[in-house]
């Protein structure tokens, strides 16, 4: 897309939200529209505000924005990150696109992989932008601009989330009442927003208090039932179908369930991983792939979800746990504070029948810990070693001097030290997984590969910089999750879903590849690539070690959260080497 | 009796928690919980082996590190169990 002169141009990928309004307000500034696309938007803000523009822009986008006049191109990514963009620098120029298998098939690079990348990946289940898994490919990161010029390519940061550096004074200015009514006003108009399309838009329900409010508001905006989508397991630890039943029988909305099996998950596992673009520690991205195809075949090709709502408003398990350990650090020989432990995963078995004596190994935080800039995520992060451990001696040589620790430390804001330990918290789930995995590989690359567009009325710009401000105990009242949305929600949801307690969306692992009856790999492809002679010539990991480990998950001996992750993670990774290694296709290929 | 007890527990940890690592050590003093050998799993993992094991059965209260954190620790406490410490 050009300007009327063509002095501008333009590629976009995502929405601009506000485009109505910032037309509106353009055009009394005398600007003339061709079309009634939002990406004209973009043309004429950069016209009016150069690269301030960015700051105007409410929505999911990444553009390559071509100002010839300046001989000058602008490449940029929305604030969170909700749509991708890659970028490779070459002899032959500077390459950019929304995945990187674009890259590979138009730019001379290789496809040689990132130890560092991947020794992340072992730790906080993703990559950290601007690494990816490639050596030759960076990741744009969120709220970034990639300024080419005069023959130099520089990223520039151009927004950050930001928390207030103290609440004094701040916590009674308004009543919770008020706070509540402000947030559920935000909400409704970033559904408002979001309603916006030329095609028909759906709802995901996960059974949720998060989707089961956007969807009851985007019924109520739309003046019709939205047809609504969800997942059910047949796994029943798993399944949230009884609340899923009683969200839809609350909406009154056509609604279409998706049934997912263990080995639905290993079937399509190869698929995820093509589109995902790396290894991943967690099955979770696959059955959303599946929802996303049966979107996608019922005509969809929008659907409005509650992601990110639990990273800004505190909603996940990891704040509970960081709020419990720094209660307990106080008091670390209260048997009673430590047995809180228990009530922050009432869904995990072998946890409730963890002695107090070990729940206070595993959680209790040392005082060091305390002032340490990673508190709130070190339980999570200390697996690392232990699935690094699998690596083979070369890809252990190779990652040696990558500390991604270390490197995360160098990137954080200098507010950061400052900032309420809670909010530091929200900041690591905000800025790290949310883009790195949540919104990319369980989000878009799962829909996008489907041609379905998620929206994410809870990242909204205003609603992310209204909730920043929040008090965090507002967030999270005593050891209740969102409590400020329960409040807002109040009267849109059924009861019952506004008082749960938040059941985090999980999917089976090791099951789905291995059958239990037996211990049989369900796929071929898993028998192949977690052979001793798969794993060697992968080159990876060390044959022994993963031999052990397949040998315990085939045995049924392999109950924990780390045996899974490393299985997981092993398995993903024998895929994406696979898939991007000699045998690479840019036209796709999954198997 | 303890040299044997520690050789069994060290093969059971060494494969089912390890995965044959030959970079690290165990020696019978090592911390499984200070070395991060062991999750929260891994302890209900260990107590289930020493259970089939030795035919013992570990109580709640005995169910803590004084016990179950080492090698040595691990073979004191079986030893006991099987009235032979």
């Amino acid at each position: 897309m050009a300007n009327e002169d063509g002095s501008l141009r333009l590629v976009h990928s995502g929405e601009i939200f506000n485009h109505v309004e910032l037309r509106r307000d353009l055009e009394a500034r005398g600007h003339r529209f061709a079309t009634r696309s939002d990406s004209e938007v973009i043309l004429h803000q950069y016209e009016e505000d150069g690269d301030a523009c960015l700051d105007r822009l409410n929505g999911q986008w990444a553009f390559a924005l071509w100002d010839s006049r300046r001989q000058r191109l602008l490449v940029a990514r929305d604030r969170l990150g909700v749509r991708p963009l890659y970028f490779a620098r070459s002899a032959g120029g500077v390459f950019f696109a929304s995945e990187m298998k674009a890259l590979f098939a138009h730019a001379p690079l290789s496809r040689e992989m990132d130890a560092a990348g991947l020794k992340q990946v072992f730790t906080f289940w993703s990559t950290a932008a601007p690494r990816t898994m490639f050596r030759d490919v960076e990741e744009l990161s969120p709220g970034h601009a990639l300024v080419l010029e005069a023959g130099r390519a520089e990223v520039r940061r151009y927004w950050r989330l930001s928390y207030p550096s103290s609440f004094d004074g701040h916590a009674h200015e308004r009543s919770e009442e008020e706070q509540a009514a402000e947030l559920l006003a935000l909400l409704n108009e970033a559904v408002r927003l979001r309603l916006r399309s030329d095609v028909p838009v759906a709802c995901y329900l996960s059974g949720g208090l998060d989707s089961t409010l956007t969807a009851a508001l985007a019924v109520r905006q739309a003046g019709h039932p939205l047809e609504t989508f969800s997942i059910r397991f047949t796994e029943s630890d798993f399944d949230e179908g009884i609340w899923q039943e009683e969200a839809r029988a609350f909406l009154g909305t056509p609604h279409h369930a998706v049934w997912c099996r263990p080995e639905d998950i290993a079937g399509v596992f190869p698929e995820v991983i093509w589109h995902a673009e790396t290894p991943i520690l967690r099955t979770a991205p696959a059955p959303l792939f599946l929802l996303a195809r049966q979107v996608r075949d019922a005509g969809f090709k929008v659907v409005i979800t509650g992601e990110g709502s639990d990273e800004i408003l505190g909603g996940y398990d990891i704040f509970k746990e960081t709020k419990v350990r720094h209660f307990c650090a106080r008091r670390g020989d209260s048997a009673m504070r430590t047995a809180l432990f228990r009530r922050i995963y009432p869904y995990q078995p072998r946890l409730q029948r963890q002695s107090i004596a070990y729940l206070r190994a595993f959680f209790q935080a040392r005082p060091e810990d305390l002032t340490g800039p990673f508190f709130s995520h070190l339980p999570r992060w200390s697996l690392a070693p232990s699935l690094t451990a699998f690596f083979s001696d070369d890809v252990k040589a190779a990652s040696a001097a990558s500390d991604p620790l270390a490197d995360l430390e160098k990137s954080l804001p200098a507010e950061y030290a400052g900032w309420h330990y809670f909010c530091r918290a929200q900041f690591l789930e905000t800025a790290l997984l949310l883009p790195g995995y949540i919104l990319s590989s369980q989000g878009d690359r799962m829909a996008m590969a489907n041609g379905v567009e998620g929206r994410f009325p809870f990242l909204d710009r205003s609603v992310v910089d209204f909730a920043a401000g929040l008090h965090p105990s507002v967030k999270m009242r005593g050891l209740e999750e969102k409590h400020l949305l329960k409040v807002a929600a109040k009267g849109l949801v059924p009861e019952g879903i506004r008082r749960r307690s938040k059941q985090p969306y999980r999917a089976p692992e090791a099951v789905c590849f291995f059958d239990p009856a037996g211990g049989r790999p369900r796929f071929p492809y898993v028998e192949e690539l977690l052979s001793e002679d798969g794993i060697r010539r992968g080159g990876v990991f060390s044959p022994k070690s993963v031999t052990l480990l397949v040998e315990k998950v085939r045995q049924g001996r392999a109950p924990g959260v780390r045996d899974a992750m490393a299985l997981t993670g092993i398995l993903s990774t024998q895929l994406w080497l696979h898939q991007f290694g000699k045998d690479f296709r840019a036209g796709g290929t999954a198997e | 009796m303890k040299e044997a007890i520690q050789a069994r527990v060290r093969h059971f940890v060494t494969d089912n928690f390890l995965f044959g690592r030959s970079d690290m050590t165990l020696a019978g003093d090592t911390s499984f919980l200070e070395s991060r050998i062991i999750d929260s799993t891994g302890v209900l993992e260990l107590v289930s082996f020493l259970e089939t094991a030795y035919g013992i059965e570990v109580s709640e209260e005995e169910m803590e590190p004084a016990n179950l954190d080492s090698l040595d620790r691990i073979a004191a406490f079986v030893m006991k169990k099987l009235g032979r410490g």
